[in-house]
């Protein structure tokens, strides 16, 4: 047996369309090790929900390999479906099925045995917090707590490892709080492997080890420290009262690395924080615009993210 | 119990759950098809003209020629040959000379002005449009001539006929159903196989959804992630579908039978049998278009050519002899065409196994044909 929970290589998956071939995912490789928490980070579009679905043998693929528990994706389809549990990106619980209704299907669906069910039945409604909504219909549920009855029901028959994608889309901030911490309790206290797909990068740093996926390809992989690492220099943060003039003048200056904007911040990457930041502040005062202090700031994942992608499109253009 | 069965069993009950729950749909699967059956019962004519009859005249009196003439006289029959007794229409309506004979017994002169007057008169029920024009024809110049024909007597005289010789003979009655809407008596032969018409409308529409209509809503990734099989998926759809249309059919013949007074002379076990596979087949038809189309417009579609084929080829109304081979040939798919002619042997004639047993093996092999085709064809991914 395999030692890898999932493994890709080279995978590529095409859509035929009216206007021709849609390349979604293009030579992705990524190997997650059991036990870790896989982040696919990724914009809209990025192709997240597709090279999940290859994957797990939903959509077939154009070139390349994968497999998850080392059973390929496309032949072992039932084994890879006894042993992975799934929550897709749109919430696809029948909704009009009760909660007690969806959880006793699924674990029908997966042979888990009668006794078993009337154990890790309740079990799962009390870790999910849907103890008191047993009758209530899947499609009367808030958006959290459908995406939590997901969970439970993909839980059902103990998978080894378990994919989400988006799983906290359309979710208030407490319960996407909330969610993330029932699937720390799970990597916790069973091992599991867990593969998310998110667009939030805040949620990327729960992650082990996460990939970083932009128009089909993943553009980076590793830890989030890592990842953040990948930048050069150091990160000044800074509101200028003329932004586009702001942005302008700093823009080339020597020791710039890079300009992101933040909404109406500005985002300066340098060499060396002391020699820059007074360059910076008097180049400023010379063109009589206006700020707030410029001061020195951890690197986010979402600076990082921008930044490896800003390299990725120069790249390309060149 | 096999890990199948188990998972089968898990999918039965969510789709009884849905099914039940869907308090419009259940409306519309139960209403339809007695629209359907209200609206071809007041409103199909299908009256056929010129039926080529036999006469046996045993009276040979004036009244009795006037009543040949009228029927004459109505456009309706065709008086093509003059014979002896019954037994004698018997084999010419055997041989297919005939499609009708009219018997008139001695004395009918006398009869009528003593008002018990009977006349027999005998139809083909393998046709099912000369039978009822020709019934209903036949009993309005029965009433234009005497309007006070006896009914019992030849009623009950009829039916034993139509014991004996296993070819419907029917009375001549006067009851006033007859006296205010002549043409209602088509539902008397219409019913056997109108009721294949509906219930096979609904079942391939039913059907053809159900599937097709969670690929387009995507609820169908959450169960593709589960291990069920093709077959399973496919047969979860159709045996909770099964039991509604069997109940429909019930309610649909119950209604025949009751309110439109249609005699059901075979035998209800049979005709359960008989039912249970046709509708399987018709389901069976109704998931392969259902996995075969990718929206489910594409399958609606399918599922009214279906209906129209079947309006038209399936037997119903036009008698399938008269067909060329291809429409005979598309006819010949259709699950209707073989229910049709067995509903009608089974209800009209009151005959047993021996008669229908190749339609019903035909319904079997094809209900097991059409399931494993829809299974072959069930998309196992999304893509
Ligand atoms: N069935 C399909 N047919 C054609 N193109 C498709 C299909 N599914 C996805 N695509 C295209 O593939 C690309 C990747 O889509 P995908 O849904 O995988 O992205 P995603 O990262 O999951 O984005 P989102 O955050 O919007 O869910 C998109 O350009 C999309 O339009
Ligand atoms: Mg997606």
């Amino acid at each position: 047996m395999n030692e890898l929970a999932i493994s890709a290589q080279g995978l590529t998956k095409q859509f035929k369309t009216r206007g021709g071939m849609v390349t979604a995912v293009e030579n992705l490789s990524l190997r997650v090790t059991p036990g870790e928490t896989y982040g696919l980070i990724g914009p809209d579009g990025a192709g997240k929900s597709t090279a999940t679905r290859v994957i797990l043998g939903l959509l077939t693929r154009t070139a390349g390999e994968s497999s998850i528990l080392g059973f390929d994706s496309m032949a072992d389809s039932y084994e890879i479906r006894e042993r992975v549990g799934y929550i897709a990106q749109q919430n696809v619980l029948p909704a009009d099925l009760t909660v007690m209704e969806n959880m006793r299907f699924f674990a029908g669906v997966q042979c888990v045995s009668a006794e078993a069910q009337k154990k890790r039945i309740p079990e799962l409604l009390a870790f999910a917090g849907l103890s008191n909504f047993t009758n209530r219909l899947a499609g009367r549920l808030s958006g959290g707590m459908k995406k939590k009855l997901a969970l439970a029901c993909s839980l059902i028959h103990e998978p080894q490892v378990v994919m989400l994608d988006e799983p906290t889309l359309g979710v208030d901030p407490v319960s996407r709080r909330e969610f993330w911490s029932l699937l720390g309790d799970l990597r916790a206290e069973k091992g599991l492997t867990i593969f998310v797909c998110t667009p939030y990068m805040d949620e990327a740093e729960r992650c082990t080890q996460i990939g970083l996926l932009y128009g089909g390809k993943l553009i980076a992989a590793g830890t989030p420290t890592q990842i953040k690492g990948l930048l050069p220099g150091h990160l000044l943060e800074f509101t200028p009262a003329q932004f586009a003039a702001a942005q302008q003048r700093i823009t080339g200056m020597e020791g710039v690395l890079e300009l992101q904007t933040y909404g109406e911040k500005l985002h300066v990457f340098v060499d060396d924080v002391g020699a820059r930041k007074a360059q910076i502040e008097m180049a400023l005062a010379a063109e009589g615009i206006a700020h707030d202090d410029l001061r020195e700031i951890e690197v986010r994942m979402e600076e990082a993210f921008i930044s490896l992608v800003q390299q990725q499109t120069e790249k390309v253009g060149v | 119990m096999p890990k199948s069965l188990r998972r089968l069993a898990a999918l039965i009950r969510k789709e009884v759950t849905q099914l039940l729950r869907d308090r419009r749909g259940l409306a519309y699967m139960l209403g339809l098809p007695l629209l359907q059956l209200f609206l071809y019962a007041y409103a199909v004519n299908t009256s056929v003209y010129h039926i080529p009859t036999a006469i046996v005249d045993q009276s040979r009196d004036r009244k009795s020629r006037e009543f040949v003439q009228a029927l004459v006289n109505s456009q309706y029959f065709n008086a093509t040959l003059q014979l002896e007794n019954g037994a004698e229409v018997m084999t010419a309506i055997d041989k297919g000379q005939v499609r009708a004979g009219v018997i008139i017994p001695p004395h009918f002169a006398a009869d009528t002005d003593r008002g018990s007057a009977t006349v027999l008169m005998m139809l083909d029920g393998s046709d099912s449009a000369s039978v009822s024009s020709g019934y209903s024809a036949a009993a309005l110049v029965a009433q234009s001539y005497a309007s006070h024909l006896a009914t019992e007597q030849v009623q009950r005289k009829g039916i034993r006929t139509s014991a004996l010789a296993g070819a419907s003979a029917l009375p001549i009655t006067t009851s006033t159903r007859v006296l205010y809407n002549p043409d209602m008596i088509d539902i008397w032969f219409l019913l056997p196989g109108l009721a294949g018409l509906i219930l096979q409308t609904l079942a391939v529409q039913q059907a053809a959804l159900i599937i097709v209509r969670e690929r387009e809503l995507g609820t169908i990734e959450q169960i593709l992630i589960t291990p069920t099989r093709p077959l399973e998926l496919v047969l979860s759809k159709m045996i909770p579908l099964l039991a509604l249309c069997l109940l429909t059919m019930g309610v649909v013949v119950g209604i025949g039978v009751f309110w439109f007074g249609v005699p059901f002379q075979g035998s209800f076990f049979l005709y359960f049998w008989l039912t249970l596979l046709f509708i399987a087949s018709s389901l069976g038809l109704g998931l392969l278009f259902s996995n075969r189309a990718r929206t489910q417009k594409q399958a609606q579609q399918q599922a009214l050519l279906t209906m129209m084929f079947g309006l038209l080829l399936g037997g119903m109304i036009y008698p399938r002899s008269a067909m060329p081979a291809i429409p005979r040939f598309i006819g010949d798919l259709l699950p209707m065409t073989y229910f049709v002619r067995a509903s009608r042997t089974i209800f009209t004639k009151g005959v047993g196994l021996r008669f229908v047993w190749t339609d019903m093996l035909a319904l079997a092999i094809y209900t097991v044909v059409v399931v494993l085709l829809a299974a072959r064809n069930f998309k196992k991914r999304l893509d």
